[in-house]
């Protein structure tokens, strides 16, 4: 079923406007169903599996069931996402269990500069070289077509 | 009217999308913007820390030339492309996006992007143009940028872009809606910037259960930047170069790490590797068949000849390669080292772009050192700035013309459309092939330039008046007064004459191009005379649309992506039907014309659709080199 909601974690993000869930989706699938108080996802065959609103989801409460029509059961892949790296638990369905972490950023969240401390360029309009051009090449000048 | 409230908004640039190629041209925007006293909005269907689609994630940079270091030229980029896409592709476009892109893949480093080095600090690389990352927050590092460059008071996110606005023959904004609340928006701006990705769910998928959403692109990628862009009138071009990937059977994850870096082979299921054992047939496509790296579309071509054949299935053999990466690494324990390192590898290239496919691979026990795994091509996708090429005809920079390419590729800013004021980019713009993420924003930040310049020497402000802004909320809006009109009706909320829900609406319209336009069960072949029907079924599919019916504000957006959905289908038939020959097999045969014809067909298809007379063009427009 792709994503789902664990009854007993969900806490509908206590009532707020709207849950960590229903923000985060690309295909606006999770809603808050405000008479229980728990999220749901309204179409799970239209969900990428993209694991947004397990990773973003503060109690931990949206796992991920393999598509039913091609998925054998047993299986499952667990992220914990924290804010310089993510840890990856995978069970087998023959219960082998193999454990990732990878990086996910250098930086302190929030703090990214948009010219990445690259020098600005002439700023001239007219011409196609970019605002961080051409220091953020490491060359010269931007290069152009030999005629 | 569903009583909606309108919220109006006036800017002078407006972008729409929040994917890879917004998010490069909000940066550039900004600094374009505050120097100019321009002002710049951008409007996004989702939130833009995960929309788009990199929102997953992913495990490499596709393009980075590496032209500062002498690794390559920007010229070997233009021939490795044109060279990919069988000749037809705008070599100013490549050239444009890949003179700067090492300059964008340089600004993500420093926003935190994990990039693989090596022991000399140089980036790792998994192919000659692609870059090892650590990708899981890739989309949420770039969209901390484009909103640091922006600033959020400029950003509106959940508002579903429906329909561009024009003045005349110049684009005059745009409208939509909020997924949220009941509000109708307009946008009223000097230029529009369409960064709102390609097309999935156009053909019918391989898994049409549950498994319906694990698309190879997104499923949230449903044909917006080709809608809008038709809609306003732009010539359109390649709308034919779809794309179909080969990728690991079902989860669809991605099988280049396995390709370039692990070096291994794929074969039928008796053993043979069909890129050997059908090797003559790349004679066919000379001279694009017969230099390496040998085309996508030729690839997929090999593998398909022994699927059709009845050989499948298709295997990536994933345990020899490794095996023989691990034996070359020397004794026992340096092996065993090796070993650990590439399966770590091998699984970090699923978790952070294509975690189904890691879920597949746990639930089958399947461990890639010891066993070969299933890969299969996916169904059909648009997606121009991939290895598909199908977007909007927009003019390349003048500096990169030639006396030959100035009167066909060159109207003014660069990446406009033939449209006044619209600007298109990523997915949204044709014939500039394998940009991938970086090469998206880079573009995107190439085409803000522009469209700030545009706005500068075009101070005054298109028409667009309250009397337009309420005909298109009516239009809008028509699938909730539809529903409600005749919801009680029937017993049933989705089975009514009156009326024809998006969910059908999407399956009527994926049965049709699987059936008549080369979909997966028709083995992607299709023919003058499928065309042809499947044009007449898909003019009472546009009627019918008009009966599209919303009960919530999640359906409304469901409705107007199959409309943007249809459009895209329409102009990929009439280009097929256009095109007689078959210069891509692997991403699609005509039957009836089964062979390349440099003849007559080494050109660009474009069309273009007349918004006066509703009455569709095809034109033929001429490829010039403008590299050797």
């Amino acid at each position: 079923m792709p994503s789902f909601v664990i009854n007993e974690k969900c806490d509908g993000c206590k009532g707020k406007d709207k849950t960590a869930c229903m923000y985060i989706c690309p295909n606006d699938l999770m809603v808050l169903d405000k008479a229980k108080m728990k999220a749901f996802n309204r179409a799970p065959d239209m969900c990428w599996e993209c694991y947004s609103c397990v990773k973003i989801c503060p109690q931990q409460a949206i796992d991920v069931r393999g598509y039913a029509d091609f998925v054998p059961l047993g299986a499952s892949v667990v992220p914990l996402r924290g804010s310089e790296d993510i840890m990856w638990t995978i069970k087998f369905r023959n219960g082998t269990v193999k454990r990732f972490k990878f990086p996910i950023r250098t930086t302190p969240e929030g703090s990214a500069v948009p010219s990445g401390g690259f020098d600005e360029g002439k700023g001239d309009l007219n011409d196609f070289t970019l605002f961080t051009e051409p220091a953020s090449l490491g060359m010269a000048a931007v290069p152009t077509l030999k005629k | 009217m569903a009583n909606f409230e309108t919220v109006t908004v006036e800017t002078d640039l407006l972008i729409i999308g929040g994917g890879m190629g917004a998010c490069g041209a909000a940066v550039e925007a900004a600094y374009w913007a505050k120097k100019n006293n321009v002002k710049v909005t951008l409007v996004d269907k989702a939130a833009m820390d995960r929309s788009g689609a990199v929102a997953m994630g992913l495990s490499a940079l596709n393009q980075y030339v590496g032209v500062g270091a002498g690794d390559n030229t920007i010229e070997d980029y233009v021939k490795y492309v044109r060279q990919d896409l069988m000749g037809v592709t705008r070599e100013d476009l490549v050239f444009s996006i890949a003179r700067h892109v090492d300059s964008t893949v340089h600004l993500f480093e420093k926003w935190g992007l994990p990039i693989w080095k090596d022991e000399n600090g140089k980036y790792v690389h998994e192919g000659r143009w692609q870059v090892m990352i650590n990708g899981e927050s890739y989309k949420v590092l770039v969209a901390e940028a484009a909103k640091n460059a922006l600033g959020v008071e400029n950003i509106i996110e959940r508002v579903f872009i429906t329909e561009p606005v024009m003045d005349g023959d110049r684009v005059a904004g745009a409208v939509g809606f909020s997924t949220r609340d009941e509000k109708f928006y307009v946008f009223k701006a000097k230029a529009v910037m369409v960064a709102a990705g390609g097309a999935v769910s156009v053909f019918r998928p391989r898994s049409v259960g549950e498994g319906m959403g694990r698309s190879w692109y997104p499923p949230f990628n449903s044909g917006s930047s080709a809608y809008m862009t038709i809609k306003a009138g732009a010539e359109m071009t390649c709308q034919e170069v779809r794309f179909i990937p080969v990728r690991f059977k079902d989860g669809y994850g991605p099988v280049g790490a396995w390709f370039l870096l692990f070096k291994a082979a794929a074969t039928n299921a008796f053993g043979e590797n069909y890129m050997q054992t059908h090797a003559d047939e790349l004679k066919k496509y000379a001279p694009y068949g017969m230099v390496k790296p040998i085309p996508a579309c030729l690839r997929n071509h090999l593998g398909m000849i022994d699927l059709f054949a009845g050989k499948g299935p298709l295997y990536m053999q994933t345990a020899a390669a490794i095996q023989k990466i691990a034996a070359d690494a020397g004794d026992e324990k340096a092996a065993k080292k090796k070993l650990k390192h590439l399966e770590t590898e091998a699984w970090e290239d699923f978790l952070d772009m294509t975690v189904s496919q890691a879920i597949l691979w746990a639930a089958m026990n399947i461990e890639p050192e010891k066993v070969p795994s299933e890969i299969a091509p996916c169904e059909p996708y648009f997606i121009g700035s991939h290895s598909g090429a199908s977007g909007a005809w927009v003019s390349g920079p003048e500096d990169l013309q030639t006396a030959a390419t100035k009167k066909d590729y060159f109207w003014g800013y660069t990446n406009m459309t033939t449209v006044k004021g619209l600007f298109a980019v990523g997915d949204a713009s044709g014939a500039s092939s394998h940009k991938f993420s970086s090469g998206s924003f880079t573009e995107g930040r190439i085409a803000a330039k522009a469209a700030i310049k545009f706005c500068v020497e075009n101070k005054d402000r298109p028409k667009f008046d309250d009397a337009t802004a309420e005909a298109f909320k009516k239009r809008t809006l028509a699938p909730l007064d539809l529903f409600a009109a005749h919801k009680d009706y029937a017993n049933d909320a989705n089975i009514n004459p009156n009326f024809i829900k998006p969910r059908d609406y999407m399956f009527r319209l994926q049965k049709l191009m699987d059936e008549y336009a080369g979909g997966v069960s028709a083995q992607f072949k299709t023919n003058k005379h499928l065309l042809e029907r499947g044009m007449q079924l898909l003019v009472m599919l546009k009627e019918d649309s008009e009966k599209l019916a919303a009960s919530d504000l999640n359906e409304l957006m469901r409705c107007w992506e199959n409309i943007h959905r249809t459009w895209q289908a329409d102009s990929h038939m009439r280009t097929l039907l256009f095109r007689e020959e078959t210069r891509w097999p692997g991403y699609y045969y005509r039957a009836d014309t089964p062979d390349m014809d440099e003849k007559n067909w080494k050109c660009f298809a474009n069309c273009k659709w007349d918004p006066k007379t509703g009455e569709w063009a095809m034109i033929k427009r001429p490829i010039h080199q403008i590299v050797e």
